[in-house]
């Protein structure tokens, strides 16, 4: 009895050290980015003295008005839910060695997409009318992703140009069809409201926070999963890394990268979906404040890590939906949240994208 | 008359080389010296310390009778050195005349850039040297040859009399080469002293006045080109002792597994770089393929692991024509890559020692499941099995290749080639920057494989190793197979004649 007891009392310690161990490296992985968040809130509490306000008051206000209730909880995770599949996508693409900056673009077509196949069919159960408008999100967000892709493996297009103008495309395109063929009446530049079968259910009432939630944090470990623990995610990140030993070792780079650009580009097409079936029920023009660009940033300040974007996307949701709160409590400018923002992505990932551009040697002629 | 440039036993080490061991070399003024020497022999790393580039662990330097001290590059220039390196420094969107005057931009009143006084200066250094360049044209729209010559022209307009050019062939055409040869008899005509680094014979007797030839970090003496021939200069450049020998196992019937069929291919500049290569490799055969580095030995390996395409030609293994099969296909078709430069195509930095060790084999069991799922168990005790068989020095299979010395990473890549029980190995300069011990194991490793029935085709600058392994050796001289020896059968000499451009069968 007394040696059980021994042993487990060795085994339990062995286990609690593994773990404390374990605990210790992933902290010092992700000390940088606490690192830069905190300071990111210090330079933010003296914009704030500067400017003759309160750190104290306004970050309180910002936190109770992120998760202090029902209301802010679900506005901040509803905030959140797009940039965690914009920055999946960003990520995705990333590992590849491709710098898909056009998530924007995806995710407008996707929702566009997505809110055609709502509009357009009626009386479909919703167990086939939802899948069916997220895979459309999906695919116009993948053939958004396939369009540079292709150029890059046949013509050699660098990827951040055309992904960037394939933005504009996009928002232009979506822009014309809300304004003109599809344009529900009203002087509003939006579609008719998607039939209910379409409708991705709202999960936390009277918020807007829908299942679509669900979705991105299913996403995250998809994504996980297949980076780490899949063939074809070796491949990916193989490429990524050293593409002519890739190449050495028999994976085709060019496949492997286009499918990488398509698949970055549903991921941000399904986040449009999202928005498009479960926000705002119908495709409305600017509906995304910049979803595709937050996402690069919070890829960054994620550490290019599928959980790490997951809590950055909260973060970014939160400092979104606290932010209002603060305004209307203290009266502090909502464009501290913006300064906010900035520091925070200035102060993760500044350094992080220099590292990268002078290890890919686009800039090296500037580094030497 | 006081020597253009004396330098006096100078000694250059580096962590475990001596690059260069008491050296003495003198170029008198208004001569064209050759450097001759293989890669690695030092000569680089001589005219480095001359134009201030590295300091010399002894010795003393004279230029124009006077002793120096070269402290940097601006030292040498302001004595009247200038150096054309290898890979061209110039601004890719300037024109040819911005480029020229680059840092030393001629003003009126201090302040505005004098374009026409810059262009009669500069038209006039094209006449006076026979260095015809479009001077308004943008570089980045001219030929190599011409981007050498501005160059060249670069280093006349900081006022250079003594001239370093490193291998300044290398990357040019025949016809650009007699352009270039004729620039450097222009010079020497108005007087100026031209050095001239080559690993060429030919090019070297050809516009050289003297010539230095350096081995393994020492001077191996110094010749006039006129009282020597190519025999002597390749003997002097080549001609060394056998290290190691290896016991072989003796076997009568081979089976031919690697054919090639009249290959050819061009190099990234779009010029040929095999012009029709024929051979075979057998089971239980180790083909050494000597040669000059730069003689279509890095186009041949890539045409035959499927990462360059044949423009014609067959290649086939096994009887199985594998000319138009990717990489990831010949692979599968047993043919394992020790790449020449394991940066760049053998490893994968970031990635752990298990990752890089499957890396080809971990699309197809036992490393995938149904080919999706990678199988961490199995790779985990393949990679263990390889670190121990192989002595992989790393401190845990989870370490990535980027933090374990060059021998080491070489060791990983060996690993993984070699365990895929490949039925033709090509390993192209397999031992390059190893050291003694590690370049040991790599080749008895090659040895062992050939025991076992591989064929392996083995392509190497070193002719030691050429020597020491190969059952027989195929010279490549500019893309052909100039001629295939039994070892047993033919001598330094020949071999190396043979590699100049000698000599063909």
């Amino acid at each position: 009895m007394i040696e059980e007891i021994r042993e487990l009392n060795i085994r339990t310690k062995g286990l609690l050290r593994r773990f404390l161990a374990r605990l210790k490296l992933e902290l010092r992985r992700i000390l940088p980015q606490i690192i830069a968040i905190l300071t990111a809130f210090l330079a933010g509490a003296i914009v704030l003295l500067v400017t003759g306000y309160s750190p104290i008051e306004a970050y309180g206000a910002l936190m109770r008005g992120a998760f202090g209730d029902v209301f802010g909880v679900g506005q901040t995770f509803t905030k959140a839910t797009p940039i965690i599949f914009t920055a999946l996508a960003f990520l995705f693409a990333f590992k590849s060695g491709l710098f898909n900056i056009g998530a924007e673009g995806q995710l407008l077509v996707g929702g566009f997409a997505a809110a055609l196949v709502g509009i357009s069919f009626d009386g479909l159960p919703p167990f086939v009318h939802v899948p069916m408008a997220l895979l459309a999100g999906a695919l116009a967000g993948g053939l958004w992703g396939f369009i540079p892709a292709i150029l890059k493996a046949k013509l050699g297009a660098h990827e951040v140009i055309t992904t960037m103008m394939l933005s504009y495309v996009a928002f232009y395109v979506t822009g014309y069809m809300v304004n003109y063929p599809y344009k529900a009446p009203g002087w509003v530049p939006q579609t008719p409201l998607i039939a209910t079968s379409a409708e991705l259910p709202r999960i936390l009432q009277p918020t807007q926070l829908s299942a679509s939630i669900f979705l991105a944090v299913i996403l995250v470990g998809l994504t996980h999963y297949t980076l780490q623990k899949t063939t074809f995610g070796y491949e990916v990140r193989a490429i990524g890394l050293n593409p002519t030993a890739a190449e050495s070792g028999g994976i085709g780079i060019k496949t492997g990268m286009i499918l990488a650009l398509v698949i970055s580009g549903a991921m941000a097409g399904l986040g449009g979906a999202g928005e498009v079936m479960g926000v705002h029920r119908r495709f409305i023009e600017g509906f995304s404040p910049g979803y595709g660009w937050d996402g690069l940033a919070v890829a960054l300040v994620g550490g290019l890590n599928p959980v790490g974007v997951l809590l950055a996307a909260v973060l970014f949701g939160a400092l979104r939906s606290g932010g209002m709160t603060m305004t209307r409590v203290t009266g502090v400018p909502l464009d501290i949240v913006s300064i906010l923002q900035a520091l925070v992505i200035l102060f993760v990932a500044a350094p992080m994208l220099i590292k990268y551009l002078l290890k890919r040697g686009g800039i090296k002629w500037w580094s030497s | 008359m006081t020597s253009a440039v004396k330098m006096n036993s100078i000694t250059k080490n580096f962590p475990s080389v001596v690059a260069n061991d008491r050296i003495n070399f003198v170029v008198e003024k208004a001569e064209i010296h050759g450097l001759l020497g293989e890669n690695g022999a030092g000569k680089t790393v001589l005219m480095s310390i001359l134009y201030g580039l590295y300091r010399p662990d002894e010795g003393q330097i004279f230029v124009n009778g006077k002793e120096v001290e070269m402290a940097s590059p601006s030292t040498a220039i302001k004595l009247g050195i200038g150096m054309v390196h290898q890979h061209f420094m110039l601004v890719p969107s300037l024109t040819v005349v911005e480029n020229i005057i680059l840092g030393k931009e001629p003003t009126k009143n201090k302040v505005l850039l004098d374009m026409n006084r810059t262009l009669n200066d500069v038209k006039d250094f094209c006449e006076r040297y026979k260095l015809q360049v479009d001077l308004k044209a943008p570089v980045h729209t001219l030929p190599v040859g011409a981007q050498q010559r501005v160059e060249i022209l670069k280093a006349l307009y900081r006022g250079a009399d003594i001239l370093i050019l490193d291998e300044p062939t290398s990357v040019l055409t025949p016809q650009e080469v007699e352009e270039l040869f004729k620039a450097i008899r222009a010079l020497k005509e108005q007087g100026k002293t031209v050095i001239f680094i080559s690993h060429k014979l030919k090019e070297v007797l050809a516009i050289c006045d003297r010539i230095t030839v350096l081995r393994r970090g020492k001077v191996v003496g110094t010749v006039k080109a006129d009282e020597t021939d190519l025999g002597e200069l390749a003997k002097m450049m080549v001609d060394r002792k056998v290290v190691f020998t290896f016991k072989k196992k003796r076997v009568k019937t081979r089976k031919v597994v690697l054919k090639v069929e009249d290959l050819k291919a061009i190099d990234d500049r779009g010029l040929p770089a095999l012009r029709g290569v024929t051979f075979k490799v057998c089971a239980f055969e180790i083909l050494g393929m000597a040669g000059v580095e730069g003689n279509g030995q890095t186009e041949l390996v890539e045409t035959l692991t499927g990462l360059r395409k044949a423009t014609e030609g067959k290649v086939l293994v096994d009887n199985n024509d594998i000319t138009g099969a990717s990489p990831g296909k010949r692979i599968r078709l047993g043919i394992s890559h020790v790449p020449e430069d394991r940066h760049k195509r053998g490893l994968i930095q970031d990635f752990s020692v298990m990752e890089n060790l499957i890396l080809g084999s971990h699309n197809k069991p036992p490393f995938a499941i149904g080919r999706v799922r990678l199988n961490f168990e199995k790779a985990s005790n393949y990679a263990k099995r390889l670190i121990k068989d192989f002595s992989i020095k790393t401190p845990s299979k989870e370490t990535p290749v980027r933090h374990l010395s060059g021998g080491t990473q070489q060791r990983v890549v060996v690993a993984r080639e070699f365990s895929r029980k490949p039925k033709l190995i090509i390993a192209s300069q397999p031992t390059r920057g190893l050291d003694v011990g590690a370049t040991e194991y790599v080749r008895k490793k090659l040895v062992e494989m050939r025991d076992q029935g591989c064929a392996v085709l083995l392509i190497s600058a070193d002719l030691d190793e050429i020597w020491a392994l190969s059952d027989r050796i195929a010279v490549i001289y500019e893309g052909e197979i100039v001629a295939t020896k039994d070892p047993e059968k033919t001598t330094e000499r020949e071999l190396g004649l043979l590699m100049a451009g000698g000599k063909r069968d």
